[in-house]
């Protein structure tokens, strides 16, 4: 009886039976066997470990890509059909395609001024993204050390932070315009000041967050403060930076599209506004779709290098 | 009695706002060289406090510490800590966590290589020289409190400073690391100070115990010599006539005399 009831404990289905009447406990009895004989069973298809593992590798990759091929090609068919009629304010996918094959198949052509393949503007912008969010990078991580490590630096620079971090990022444009006198440095400067204030908040916090004993353990070492702040300061405080700096990137990415549009020159920001005059819908479309997919990329790099930088630290 | 450290008439109040809280009141110690002294009390009664500030990580209201004869009031690797939760860089190998601090306090005394082996020499010490480059996320609970054991002998500490180092362990796996600390202790000939609340604990490891009274306004109680000879066996000592006596006069203090009052 005892171990009978026992037994029957774990079955997810009757918890009260085992508690019952004998007529119950019996019913829990014959599960029992069943349980047992599962895993037998599972021993055996074990025999062509490759094939079944590449089988299984087939059916993850099936099931993560086939729902969003699946979605896109609805949304592809309900947008063809909406577009598809004479009149309609914007092309369907098949115009689109149709007008931008040059564009798609030929990303390099340079036609010498503005008149280059998509390759180029992507180049362009992200040459910029690059240089100015390096700069927010360094310059945010370096006051969030400071802010996060002193209360006075805190309670000086965090109401400044909180109200400037909530200035669009195009409302800088023309201040810089005026400041740089040149639109290249100033489509820089944008892209700091807009993707700095997340990288210094979250970077205040984590250093805020180092616990107690890592600070002693550098106390009792005797580490000075430059040892500090790499050993344990940037490591301890690394999955806040990361998260700051994919906030960051994301949010650089967004102002680097709507200054080019007003700075002009070569950049996807300004393709996009080009095509918009020439009144070149499908390639507006084009360039949205890389926009979308750059940016995707530039915030799984992110992510990709701060899972790799914070391994040891994310698991206590 | 040679005083090797000193507390010298230590005072703490805690300030916060208006309130001030007296935690520990005129604490005097005086402690040999490779004695192995332990300091319970119940909990909140500020022995860990009292252990922050011969660390030097708190500072004493009025009166300091003593360590051969110099005033110590920074916390330096003379006297190295090993923490209550081991506290080991989870971002560091079990090797790197111990080189730490080898790095810092023989940075000029010994080469690369010499350093190097000396952390090995460390963690062989503790029997952990297997996991060198394991992360401390990947070793057991007991394992990373050998660890912080092995980085803090590996900074050859004047004073090895326990704050209830075997607290968050097991029983089985705290009795194996106990004997591991005697055995160490025996063999190095290391000065020892304990924080515990575990009675069996201290009168297992210790030469002599210091009581300590509740707080508020904590002071010590009493001081127990411990007369057994080394070494020490676990289970010889449960039906040893003087293991039993020490026990139960740690009893008795903590338990009639000074009963932990339940604070609101």
């Amino acid at each position: 009886m005892e171990p009978a009831a026992a037994f029957g404990r774990p079955h997810p289905l009757k918890p009260e039976n085992a508690m019952n009447m004998p007529a119950t406990k019996i019913e829990v009895e014959t599960a029992a066997p069943a349980s047992v004989a599962a895993p037998v069973v599972a021993m055996t298809p074990r025999r062509p470990p490759r094939a079944e593992a590449y089988a299984r590798m087939a059916k993850e990759t099936a099931v993560r890509v086939i729902p969003p091929l699946v979605v896109i090609a609805l949304l592809a068919l309900v947008w063809e059909l909406v577009c598809r009629r004479a009149g309609s304010a914007l092309p369907p996918p098949s115009k689109v395609f149709k007008d931008t094959k040059e564009l798609i198949f030929d990303p390099f052509f340079d036609h010498g001024g503005i008149d280059k393949g998509l390759f180029w503007h992507l180049s362009a912008s992200l040459q910029r993204v690059a240089l100015g969010y390096s700069l927010s990078a360094i310059a945010g991580i370096a006051l969030g050390v400071l802010v996060g490590q002193s209360v006075w630096a805190m309670r000086g620079l965090d109401p400044l932070f909180q109200v400037l971090r909530t200035i669009p990022p195009l409302a800088w444009l023309p201040l810089s315009l005026a400041a740089f006198r040149d639109g290249q440095p100033s489509a820089i400067f944008v892209i700091f000041i807009t993707s700095i204030w997340p990288i210094i908040i979250n970077t205040a916090v984590g250093i805020r967050n180092i616990p107690q004993d890592y600070r002693n353990v550098a106390a009792v070492v005797q580490l000075n403060p430059l040892e500090f702040f790499a050993k344990i300061m940037i490591p301890a405080a690394a999955p806040y930076i990361f998260t700051g700096l994919r906030i960051g990137i994301g949010l650089s990415w967004l102002a680097i599209i709507a200054a080019e549009m007003l700075i002009g020159g070569v950049g996807i920001g300004f393709f996009i506004w080009d095509a918009w005059n020439s009144s070149h819908i499908s390639e507006i479309i084009l360039a949205l779709f890389y926009v979308g997919i750059v940016g995707f990329v530039l915030d799984r790099l992110i992510a990709g290098l701060g899972k790799v930088v914070t391994r040891g630290t994310a698991q206590n | 009695m040679t005083a090797y450290l000193k507390l010298d008439h230590i005072d703490k109040i805690f300030t916060r706002g208006a309130a001030t809280t007296e935690v520990l009141k005129d604490i005097n110690l005086t402690i040999e060289k490779g004695e192995y002294v332990s300091i319970i009390g119940h909990s909140g009664c500020g022995k860990s406090t009292l252990l922050n500030i011969i660390a030097g990580l708190t500072g004493a209201t009025t009166g300091g510490v003593l360590l051969e004869n110099r005033e110590v009031n920074a916390p330096g690797p003379d006297r190295a800590v090993v923490f209550q939760n081991h506290s080991l860089l989870p971002w560091l190998t079990v090797y790197e966590n111990v080189k730490l601090g080898v790095d810092k306090v023989f940075a000029r005394t010994k080469s690369k290589a010499e350093r190097d082996a000396w952390v090995m020499h460390n963690l062989n010490l503790v029997q952990m020289a297997h996991a060198r480059d394991k992360r401390p996320s990947e070793i057991s609970g007991g394992m990373k409190q050998r660890v912080g054991i092995a980085r803090a002998l590996a900074m050859e500490p004047k004073v090895l400073l326990l704050d209830e180092p075997f607290g968050a362990l097991d029983a089985l796996t705290r009795a194996h690391l106990q004997d591991s600390v005697m055995a160490l202790h025996q063999k190095l000939g290391n000065t020892i100070l304990m924080i515990t609340h575990d009675v069996d604990e201290a009168v297992l490891l210790s030469d002599r115990i210091v009581m300590m009274t509740n707080g508020p306004s904590a002071r010590i109680g009493e001081v127990l010599e411990v007369p057994l000879a080394r070494p020490r066996k676990r289970l010889e000592l449960a039906t040893n006539a003087t293991y039993l006596k020490c026990r139960q006069r740690v009893l008795e203090f903590l338990y009639e005399r000074h009963r932990f009052v339940e604070a609101a």
